[in-house]
């Protein structure tokens, strides 16, 4: 009887019914059948056993971490219970799947998804010691100290995600230092053994030994008051040679990359700064491609045969007028109606592209082609190594206006109307300026960023602006954080970047923005690197909480 | 005289000028059709028909979005979604092995009812999670919080279904006792049509006698009107706000199964256009209000039949109908913008609603 209390049966089973969930998803929905060929580690693991057993570990671990203190050994108990129970499930799975015909019903519940889950068919009760592995993994990591289990926690994600890049990687370290270096520690496309753990162990011990003192940070002196200049030096020094290290293909990552933290500057303004949720963004990418194409296409649609550089002042111009001009009628809503109604615009302008009404201006579906680069003096920037510095230029102008906007008046007037907007106008601020001046500058960025797209590829369609490029802004700005700049920049790494590295992520991009979107919301709603006000904005509450 | 002029600031003018334009190009246009009048008596009749049962399935959609708005004041931006997860699975999962087992051939009726009752199932089980996963920690947050992890809940469903069953779009089984038509008045109407009207009759006037007399009803009501007296009065808040979601994705769920009678096919995407239209009705009617929705519904779908044909085509706008989707979103920024409490409903008592 006391043992059952004490498992918590209720709670434990619930947390054996989410992870049984959640992995039944991932096997479903096809994602672990599409990581059965990236390995991790060669000829050892790959990644669709860790999506698999996962979820698994997870919940052992919050399992034992909810348990009280005294009672360690029963957490255990129940991380191994929840290891047993997810085990069963997806046995019942394997079990469905080879005496009745699920997959057409769901089709991605194939015999190579079974294969996968059996370990190669080394039968179901493989699969289900594995679970119990990795609960009873999961519920270990908890009884570890906490220094201890952060570092084998960095060590690891480090480990896997160096193993998920290993392609590109090898391929960077081939052209660098030769093709043995690289042999050495990658396979074709996954981490050697050795070298693995080699790697394993030595970020596991330096995050260890960093938390415990035994290794401090080196103590570099920068001359005295210089400390800034020093380190802009530095930074645009290596900004500057970056493709070359990078290598044409990954500079084409980030050069799309930079596009996207482009549009972001702009929308942060829009939605971390003034606070107006705008879901029509790609509109005004549009607006910008769609005029570099008109003012500068060579083919028949062309209008004016100008050269990039001309046009490009004209297309932020473009851009920024049509957001004024947006701006205006929605001035007047409240967030969340202002969050459809520009949701509205982007499709109405997006179906109106596509249409036969605008066909003799813009080409309806067939889009405008013969965009033609930008010119260098003779130099034609054909290579991605060459647009990377145009791009570059454009987020530098981008970025320095961000922030010179964003601590002058105007931006304290805009985060002002974003906390109250009543109590702003009170204070004197004309809400009607303030917000168009947001709109403006935002369309004005993503103009930007939309000419240069139009450049860069060389031919635009209007199936490039749809609703999802919207979505993807506002997802890597939240996920790096509202407002922060080097949070744009590193959620446009993360959520551009990522799905170009790993061709099989991209497949269910969305799906994990949505995941994200909502996580980021519940747990670390200011984002991975919060601005500073929001950080205090969104907590203020807790402190006034656990003050009364 | 001058006073009032001197107040008339430029917004107001541009927004001015924007109205009577857009009230020129539709009276332009309509009077120009009414002269030429390209069509027969029959094809309005037709046009008014495929309306009203395009704007039945707006009607039970919008329902949702009014039941939730009422009582949480909040978009439910996932709402398509519901609609399209309940029929999509019971598409894939019951409509269509039925139809080969033959059954569906054989016993419609049962079969129909089956595939609606899955639905019903899938649709409120999406709704009653997102709510509880997304929406319920976040109901004193600022209001932007739950209108992203409804935007994100609407992705992961998507795409979620897409990876369940397929991003092909499925063709939903025909049934022969549904094929064909109907004379009535001088045209004839498709046998879907009348049951989709039907339907959405008998299942509004259950709607109403579920919000205006039973306890649960009730329930929803004093939520809606007052969270905390409603607490107070003994009503558990929590689990009301779930009755509403899943009352709003019952009714999802039915459109969803009328929707694919109508159309032949579903797809992951479905969700996406109904519901951003279904919320243009539920705002048309005065959002909050459940007979609003209905009429705002009905009218949306008139509005969207009749609009091409009517003020569209004499314009001399090449391939009209292309611009079937920009009309109501037209009107949905329209509505939005000069009369957010709605054509029909009530006034909210919010200011700047």
């Amino acid at each position: 009887m006391s043992l059952v209390t004490n498992l918590d049966l209720r709670k434990t089973a619930m947390k054996w019914l989410i992870a049984s969930l959640i992995t039944l998803s991932v096997s479903a929905i096809g994602m672990v059948e599409l990581f059965g060929e990236r390995f991790v580690i060669t000829g050892l693991f790959t990644m669709a056993q860790v999506m698999f057993l996962g979820p698994t570990a997870v919940f052992a671990y919050r399992a034992v971490q909810e348990t009280p203190q005294a009672q360690k050994w029963l957490g255990l108990l129940k991380a191994l219970l929840i290891g047993l129970g997810v085990g069963l499930v997806m046995m019942a799975l394997v079990w469905l799947s080879q005496n009745i015909d699920i997959r057409s019903v769901f089709i991605n519940i194939s015999p190579k998804l079974i294969n996968i889950l059996t370990f190669n068919g080394s039968g179901s009760l493989t699969l289900l010691l594995a679970m119990v592995g990795a609960g009873l993994a999961g519920g270990v990591l908890a009884l570890v100290p906490t220094k201890l289990r952060t570092a084998l926690l960095v060590g690891g994600g480090t480990t896997i995600l160096t193993g998920l890049l290993s392609e590109i990687l090898a391929e960077r370290l081939r052209s660098l230092f030769g093709a043995q270096v690289s042999n050495a520690i990658f396979a074709s496309k996954a981490l050697q053994l050795v070298p693995a753990i080699v790697l394993f162990v030595l970020i596991t011990a330096f995050v260890y030994f960093r938390s415990t003192g035994h290794i401090k940070p080196a103590n570099i002196r920068l001359p005295a008051g210089r400390e800034r200049l020093v380190l802009t030096a530095l930074i645009s020094g290596f900004l500057l040679v970056l493709p070359m290290l990078l290598g044409s293909y990954l500079t084409e990552v980030t050069n799309n990359i930079g596009l996207f933290f482009l549009m972001g500057l702009g929308l942060n303004i829009v939605v971390g700064l003034a606070g107006l949720l705008d879901l029509g963004y790609v509109a005004f990418f549009a607006i910008g491609a769609y005029t570099m194409a008109a003012l500068t296409s060579t083919g028949p649609l062309g209008l004016a045969d100008m050269s990039f550089w001309v046009a490009l002042p004209i297309c932020v111009a473009v851009a920024a007028v049509a957001g004024f001009i947006l701006g205006m009628p929605v001035l007047r809503m409240r967030g969340d109606y202002l969050a459809i109604v520009t949701l509205g615009f982007g499709e109405i302008i997006r179906i109106l592209a596509l249409s036969d009404l605008m066909k003799p201006y813009i080409g309806g579906a067939q889009g405008i082609l013969n965009i033609p680069k930008p010119m260098v003096g003779e130099l034609s920037l054909i290579r991605p190594e060459q647009m990377y510095y145009v791009i570059l230029i454009g987020v530098a102008v981008a970025m320095f206006m961000s922030v010179r906007v964003r601590e002058s008046q105007i931006g304290r007037r805009w985060m002002a109307m974003r906390e109250d907007e009543d109590v702003a106008e009170a204070m004197g601020i004309n809400l009607v300026s303030t917000k168009l001046l947001a709109f403006t500058i935002g369309a004005g960025f993503s103009g930007l960023a939309g000419a240069i797209f139009a450049s860069k590829l060389g031919s635009i369609f209007p199936h490039s602006f749809n609703l999802l490029i919207s979505i993807n802004v506002l997802s890597l700005i939240i996920v790096g954080g509202l407002g922060s700049i080097p949070g744009t920049l590193v959620g446009a790494i993360i959520l551009v970047g990522l799905p170009e590295l790993l061709r099989e992520f991209a497949e269910f991009r969305w799906l994990a923005y949505g995941v994200l979107l909502v996580t980021m919301m519940l747990s670390r709603p200011e984002g991975f690197i919060p601005s500073e006000t929001i950080r205090r904005e969104l907590h203020s509450g807790d402190e006034a909480e656990q003050a009364g | 005289m001058r006073d009032r002029l001197a107040k008339l600031n430029w917004i107001d003018l541009f927004l001015w000028v924007a109205r009577a334009a857009i009230v020129l190009v539709i009276l332009v246009g309509t009077v120009k059709t009414l002269i030429n009048n390209p069509y027969t008596l029959r094809n309005w009749e037709d046009f008014i028909i495929f309306g009203i049962a395009q704007g039945s399935m707006y009607a039970l959609i919008a329902i949702g979005y009014t039941l939730v708005y009422g009582v949480l004041q909040m978009i439910n931006f996932a709402h398509g979604e519901f609609f399209m997860s309940g029929i999509f699975a019971s598409t894939a999962a019951v409509a269509i092995p039925l139809s080969r087992a033959g059954y569906l051939e054989s016993h419609p009726v049962p079969s129909l009812l089956l595939i609606a009752l899955s639905s019903i199932v899938v649709s409120v089980l999406i709704s009653l999670l997102t709510e509880r996963i997304a929406y319920r920690p976040l109901r004193h947050a600022p209001r932007l919080m739950p209108l992203i992890t409804a935007i994100g809940a609407s992705f992961f469903w998507q795409y979620y279904f897409r990876g369940l069953f397929g991003a092909q779009a499925i063709p939903f089984p025909t049934i022969p006792q549904l094929a064909g038509s109907v004379p009535f008045l001088h045209t004839q109407v498709l046998k879907p049509h009348i049951l989709v009207i039907f339907v959405t009759f008998v299942v509004l006037v259950a709607l109403n006698f579920f919000i205006s007399s039973t306890r649960p009803g009730k329930a929803i009501r004093a939520v809606a009107e007052n969270k905390d007296v409603a607490a107070l009065m003994g009503i558990d808040v929590d689990r009301t706000i779930s009755l509403t979601f899943a009352t709003g994705a019952a009714m999802a769920g039915v459109a969803g199964m009328l929707y694919a009678l109508v159309f032949q096919q579903v797809h992951f995407f479905m969700g996406f256009i109904p519901g951003i239209k279904a919320f243009t009705a539920a705002v048309l009617g005065g959002i909050g209000s459940i007979p609003g929705a209905a009429v705002g519904g009905l009218f949306l779908g008139l509005f969207e039949s009749l609009g091409p044909s009517l003020f569209l085509q004499s314009l001399g706008i090449p391939a009209f109908n292309q611009l079937k989707d920009v009309i109501a979103f037209t009107m949905l920024v329209l509505v939005l913008i000069f009369r957010p409490q709605g054509i029909v409903g009530e006034r909210l008592k919010e200011k700047k609603a």
